[in-house]
């Protein structure tokens, strides 16, 4: 550990006593991994055939680890961006508390730690998606697309929307076209939820210099933007039922939390003025997150404890 | 400054503490995924 202060003020006191091991678990992104964690455990448990609980949990842990690399490695590089933005300069790295190069080295060795490990114990496809994965996020979505164009986070949200698939590969050791379903429905998801929050701190994002829809093109071609995403989603989000992913039970919680979706986002697009328009945008981002939570968990019990056997007609044998 | 560098020593050894536990899980786990694909063929080996 580095005993060398990078910033200066109350940074440098900071930095020079060193991170806590809770600077190293926030570097983590530990809520982001437990949504990649959760999703990861859909793919497994939705893929044909068993695994091993123990592989299974081993290759949860790997992902999770991979998740918290591509976390660390994404706050070293954005510690500039971080600090000008108040809802992320209290980090651990624009907080002084740990230095950039602390957060890469433990990003570098938690991602090739991951990426080995999960070789090891699930499978090397599993692997390389992974390593895909991180990759992507740190280079293509951190490095490139961020700082450059407003469709940073529908051409990035790719990363975030791997985890099923290497969850199936894990338990597999293929793909198929039903983990690249659950992989659509995260990716279409992505940019309405960021979309939502981007509308609450466009300012902070302005004034980092981070060029999200809202900054760009402005709230109302984002509101847009979040509808025509949301009516693709919600029907998107039946699919896995139509292919017989899921059942009956599934089908009815996606045209369901499908169609709340929709309405929410409807709301965030007629209402633009004033405090009604952010809470729009607050409640439709806070409903995102439940319904991805929700979607998969339905997924999770029809496939997990087997509570739905009768499936749709399908089209094709999954 | 005496201050400082307690707390500089109570953050490195938390540090040290964390990473010799999660060496030994690791250990375990690595221990435990050995055996599971071994399979149970690796208590019938011929002594």
């Amino acid at each position: 550990m580095a005993d060398v202060a990078y910033s200066s003020g109350a940074g440098t006191v900071e930095a020079a006593a060193g991170g806590d091991v809770a600077d190293y678990v926030a570097l983590m992104k530990p809520r982001v991994m437990s949504l990649v964690v959760f999703t990861a455990l859909v793919g497994l448990v939705a893929a044909p055939g068993s695994m091993h609980p123990v592989l299974a949990i081993a290759s949860l842990i790997c992902i999770a680890a991979g998740a918290g690399a591509s976390g660390a490695l994404n706050m070293w590089y954005d510690a500039d961006i971080d600090a000008r933005m108040a809802r992320t300069a209290a980090r651990p790295v624009p907080r002084g508390r740990v230095t950039p190069e602390e957060a890469r080295s433990f990003g570098a060795v938690l991602a090739l730690g991951s990426v080995l490990c999960l070789g090891l114990m699930a499978n090397w496809l599993a692997a390389a998606l992974l390593a895909l994965t991180i990759a992507f996020y740190v280079v293509v979505y951190t490095m490139w697309l961020k700082r450059t164009t407003p469709q940073n986070i529908v051409i990035g949200g790719a990363a975030g929307a791997v985890p099923p698939m290497i969850g199936w590969a894990a338990a597999t050791g293929s793909i198929s076209l039903a983990p690249f379903i659950l992989f659509l429905i995260i990716f279409i998801w992505t940019p309405p939820h960021f979309w939502a929050l981007a509308l609450l701190r466009t300012k902070d994002y302005a004034r980092a210099g981070v060029p999200m829809l809202p900054v760009v093109a402005g709230p109302d071609a984002t509101r847009l933007q979040i509808l025509i995403y949301s009516l693709i989603l919600a029907p998107l989000g039946m699919a896995p039922a139509i292919i017989g992913l899921g059942g009956t039970l599934y089908m009815g919680a996606a045209a369901v939390l499908g169609s709340l979706f929709v309405v929410m986002a409807l709301e965030c697009y007629r209402v633009r003025e004033g405090e009604a328009a952010d809470r729009a945008a607050k409640n439709l981002f806070a409903y995102s997150v439940l319904y991805l939570f929700l979607l998969f968990a339905v997924l999770l019990v029809e496939q997990g404890f087997g509570i739905d056997g009768s499936t749709l007609p399908s089209l094709w044998a999954v | 400054m005496q201050d400082a560098e307690k707390e500089r020593q109570r953050r490195q050894r938390m540090r040290s503490v964390a990473i010799a536990w999660v060496l030994a899980a690791l250990v375990v786990l690595f221990f435990i995924v050995t055996i599971v694909r071994l399979g149970g063929n690796v208590a019938n080996r011929p002594l």
